[in-house]
């Protein structure tokens, strides 16, 4: 993946600018996005990875403007070039489904149960391509066949309750891509899968995207689906980026205390048997009520008494430009574990250093 | 006569989900006030109507039928007999509540414990017992109603000297009788619901017996749903007694109940029709009020339940 | 094909259990029979109640008669009216009395749901806002008051002030549908009050639901307008309960449907058992509580039935 860069084109496919989003509950005001920013560039995969509760769902939700009505979204997000944040929502329709698409988490409880399979997918090409009834149910076997759907003409008069998981994730995501999105948000599409179907489904967005030169965010709380599959990885904690950078490089030398607790919380093919799991301890905070200073430092085993005071903003490292992360002390760490990674050249390799306080 | 949110809960059982946070506490709405202040007035007067200065309300008293409310010190006026139509309106709220409150307290006892065995044995005693009650309620309840009190009054022409229960005693048992499927099918999809729990399963595994498990582990529980069915079973009842009485199968008269106020009153619609209003008023309040903290006590089970 | 089978058996049961109940309850009332539904037997030797008795087996245990009873009525006899003129059948009265109630019930059920639905889908979609609680306080208003109570108000409104319609009486659709139509307007709306409050309560909670679900985000993102992912995607599996609420409150109309009949002097089946009844005419009384039963399980089969064709899910496992 890292090798596949498509051209940047000049302006970003999309630029979100501290993006903040809020709704009201009943316990008080929620804020699950704190000001965040990223662009994201043709062809080009954001991964976005945090524990439940870091607000990475609503992230992708509150781009794409889906959030329920008692939202409030402050920032900028403009999509290729147009501002749609404020956008009313016939505008954002015209955009859901064409432009940008999303594909969820579950795909049982995303599929609706009573309609048909074919109804689903020709639903979205009637909404925005003026075409003809035969016209739509051929591009809807068309699509079928190209998200691998054995007999698709079969299939396409069935109920979603009728198929595997995998075979429903495939549906959907042929849905989203019917009419040729610009961009794609794919939340979790594989949390819900067995492991074994986990990377055909990966696999498969994969090639839709290059055949397509779709740009694409996977959010995800596994940093092993991102691991090879991502161009550029953010980590999210507490409704902030915590750390943002190109995949190897994060891999490579990541500095955020938090992202290294991620890493080695991760079960590895190398370990010993019967090798502990580092498990992070604490629970992440309360999103009504966020502690001053910086969201993560309760539970950092680096934290000092700055880091309870003084909320660390995003800085990038001396070396790389495009790596950015918000740390007053940062680890420097070599951590080679996911397959496909090359560091710096180099083929991985197994040892690596213990975390050293400070800077680098 | 509906059964509107009755029926809603013989189609699903209250058992709440379980939820992390607890639920803050919320203060009563005025509705609430309101409701509870009405039915406190409405049971007081039903109580007390003997204690206070009030004429007979089987009795003529005034000089002409009709009376317009506020003659001749006649609150409410007089109805087609020149009966005082406050007085009338308190006694016919009396025996309206009473047959009412008697006719679910039966429904409830008889029906509840027939459910509560039902849900939780499921074995073929508990499914013949619910396909009896499924099967009872095919006939549709007023015709069922009608019949019973038709039957049980019997023919004081032809067979004077048969024995007859008191009137008031055959309304209650007739409303009762048939409120028995519907509450005993309810009472068995709580059972159901709650005996599935696993507090239940733990408490199986300690050795309890089936009787102690019934009565000390289920049936506290299942009790606060059947709370709010109980007002609701009250304002059906009320309701039902009123289409027993234009049907003339209510009390004899000169007794009054809403029902057989309305009943009378509708002959009069034309010149007064305020001799119908006055209990219809009544009777819209009284189940309204019903209705609606009815609703609360559901709302509030739900929301403190899943505290757990 | 087990399935129908099934049903045949469950119609059946509940047949007989139904009407061994009324039988039963039946001949509960105390004296005799003959004397009850003949009052004044004026012929020699009192030869009517003597065939009263030969005719309705009273001399025969419960279960013979019961058995002769059904025999009878599974081949459309109903039995008798006695009077002191005679016997007339039980049959000719109700062929004229169903169409009747039958198309006060049909109206009531149609423009329940026609108004019901919109209400609920337009209350969901505002759920929590002002429009949703308006329409909350009206339904809650409209469940409160009894049917008759609103056919009276109706009547004295609409009847005695303005004088739009009639106060009693019934004129058939086939004679006259002006006149059949203003004869039917206030029972109609007055029995439908009560059924759209329930029916749109019931579906809008189900629709709230369902429209927190996923694939109602899904339909959303994919550019669908909110009235279309309302109408399309929300409505149909939400309407579960609905169903399930229409069939069984059939027993409720027919309940209100009676007492409203009976006082606008609406002859149909309603008045027809109210009648019946009060002249004790117990043996007739027997047939046409059967006749209901059936109609009302009947009714709940296709219940059953329309379930598979809303939810597909439900489709297998009745197999």
């Amino acid at each position: 993946m890292s090798e596949n860069q498509t051209d940047h084109a000049n302006q970003p496919v999309l630029e979100v600018r501290d993006l903040v989003t809020q709704f009201s509950s009943e316990r008080g005001t929620v804020n699950a996005v704190r000001g965040v920013s990223f662009d994201l560039y043709r062809g080009r995969t954001l991964g976005v990875v945090g524990e439940s509760g870091s607000g990475k769902s609503v992230l992708s939700r509150s781009v794409m403007g889906l959030m329920p009505g008692n939202a409030t979204r402050t920032g900028s997000v403009r999509f290729e070039g147009s501002e749609v944040l404020n956008a009313s929502p016939k505008v954002m329709r015209s955009y859901w489904g064409q432009k940008m698409s999303m594909v969820f988490q579950d795909p049982m409880t995303a599929l609706n149960p009573v309609l048909r399979i074919e109804r689903q997918i020709t639903e979205s090409l009637h909404e925005h391509i003026d075409m003809s009834k035969a016209q739509a149910k051929d591009t809807a076997l068309a699509l079928l066949t190209s998200v691998g759907i054995p007999e698709p003409a079969r299939r396409m008069r069935q109920y979603p309750h009728e198929m595997s998981g995998g075979m429903r994730q495939r549906i959907m995501i042929a849905i989203a891509l019917a009419c040729g999105p610009r961009m794609l948000f794919a939340d979790e599409p594989t949390t819900a899968l067995d492991v074994t179907v986990q990377a055909q489904i990966l696999d498969l967005l994969q090639s839709m995207q290059r055949d397509r030169a779709m740009s694409m965010i996977l959010v995800t709380h596994d940093l092993g689906v991102v691991a090879g599959r991502a161009d550029d990885i953010a980590v999210m904690y507490a409704g902030r980026i915590v750390e943002k950078a190109p995949a190897e490089r994060l891999f490579a030398g990541m500095r955020h205390p938090y992202t290294q607790a991620l890493m080695r919380s991760i079960p590895k093919l190398e370990m010993p048997s019967h090798t502990r799991l580092d498990a992070i301890a604490g629970r992440p905070p309360d999103l009504v009520n966020l502690p001053e200073g910086c969201s993560f430092a309760p539970r950092c085993p680096n934290a000092q008494e700055k880091c309870l005071v003084d909320d660390p903003a995003l800085t990038a490292d001396d070396d790389h430009a495009d790596h950015v992360f918000a740390c007053h002390f940062p680890v420097n760490e070599v951590v080679v574990a996911a397959p496909g990674i090359r560091v710096d050249g180099q083929p991985p390799r197994i040892a690596h250093d213990p975390s050293l306080g400070g800077s680098a | 006569m509906t059964l509107s949110t009755a029926t809603e809960a013989a189609v699903a059982p209250a058992v709440p989900e379980d939820a992390d946070e607890v639920a803050p506490k919320k203060r009563l709405p005025i509705g609430a006030w309101l409701s509870i202040a009405w039915l406190v007035l409405v049971v007081f007067l039903a109580l007390f109507a003997d204690l206070l200065p009030l004429h007979d309300p089987n009795v003529s008293v005034a000089s002409k039928a009709e009376l317009a409310p506020g003659e001749e010190g006649l609150w409410l006026g007089a109805d087609g007999s020149s009966r005082d139509m406050l007085s009338r309106t308190i006694y016919g709220g009396r025996n309206s509540l009473g047959i009412a409150v008697g006719a679910v307290t039966i429904g409830f006892v008889i029906g509840g414990l027939l459910g509560l065995f039902s849900g939780y044995f499921r074995n073929w005693i508990g499914k013949s017992l619910a396909a009896l009650f499924d099967i009872l309620l095919a006939i549709p309840a007023l015709v069922l109603a009608l019949s019973l009190v038709s039957v049980l009054k019997g023919d004081p022409v032809q067979a004077p000297d048969a024995f007859r229960l008191p009137t008031i005693l055959i309304l209650i048992l007739a409303l009762g009788v048939v409120s028995i499927p519907l509450l005993a099918r309810i009472t068995r999809g709580n059972t159901m619901a709650w005996a599935q729990r696993e507090f239940v399963t733990a408490a199986r595994a300690q050795g309890a017996t089936n009787g102690r498990i019934l009565f000390r582990e289920i049936l506290p529980n299942v009790l606060p749903a059947m709370a709010y069915i109980a007002l609701l079973g009250v304002a059906i009842a009320v309701v039902a007694e009123g289409g027993l009485a234009i049907l003339g199968a209510s009390l004899d008269p000169p007794a009054a109940t809403w029902g057989i106020m309305i009943n009378d009153g509708k002959s009069a619609m034309e010149d007064a029709p305020f001799i119908m209003f006055t209990p219809i008023v009544a009777t819209f309040l009284t189940v309204m009020a019903l209705n609606y903290l009815g609703d609360l006590i559901r709302d509030r089970f739900d929301v403190r339940e899943s505290a757990l | 094909m087990r399935l129908i089978a099934q049903r045949l058996i469950q119609l059946v049961v509940v047949f007989v259990v139904v009407t061994l109940f009324t039988a039963g309850l039946i001949s509960l009332v105390p004296g005799k029979p003959e004397n009850l539904v003949i009052p004044f037997d004026n012929t020699p030797g009192q030869t009517l109640r003597q065939e009263f008795r030969e005719s309705n087996n009273l001399d025969d245990p419960l279960p013979v008669r019961w058995a002769k009873w059904a025999g009878d009525f599974v081949q459309g006899d109903l039995g008798n009216f006695y009077s002191a003129s005679g016997g007339t059948p039980v049959r000719t009265r109700f062929d004229q009395s169903w169409p009747v109630s039958v198309s006060l019930i049909l109206y009531t059920q149609v423009l329940s749901l026609l108004v019901a639905i919109p209400l609920a889908l337009w209350a969901a979609y505002r759920s929590g806002r002002w429009t949703d609680k308006i329409i909350n306080t009206f339904a809650f208003g409209a469940i409160s008051l009894p049917s008759f109570a609103v056919a009276l108000l109706l009547t004295y409104y609409l009847g005695v002030q303005m004088g739009w319609v009639p106060t009693q009486g019934y004129v058939r659709l086939t004679e006259d549908p002006g006149e059949h139509f203003r004869h039917v307007i206030v029972p109609v709306l007055a029995l439908s009050l009560g059924q759209i409050a329930v029916y749109m309560r019931l579906l809008r909670s189900d629709l709230v639901a369902t429209l927190q679900e996923d694939f109602i985000l899904m339909a959303k993102s994919k550019g669908i307008s909110n009235g279309r992912v309302l109408w399309r995607h929300a409505l149909r599996p939400s309407s579960l309960t609905l169903l399930t609420v229409t069939g069984l409150s059939m027993g409720n109309l027919i309940g209100g449907t009676l007492v409203i009949e009976f006082l606008l002097g609406i002859p149909g089946l309603g008045v027809l058992i109210g009648e019946t009844v009060l002249r004790r005419q117990y043996e007739a009384l027997q047939s046409l509580v059967a006749v209901v039963a059936i109609a009302f399980v009947l009714i709940n089969f296709t219940v059953d039935a329309l379930y598979s064709v809303l939810d597909p899910r439900i489709r297998e496992r009745t197999t």
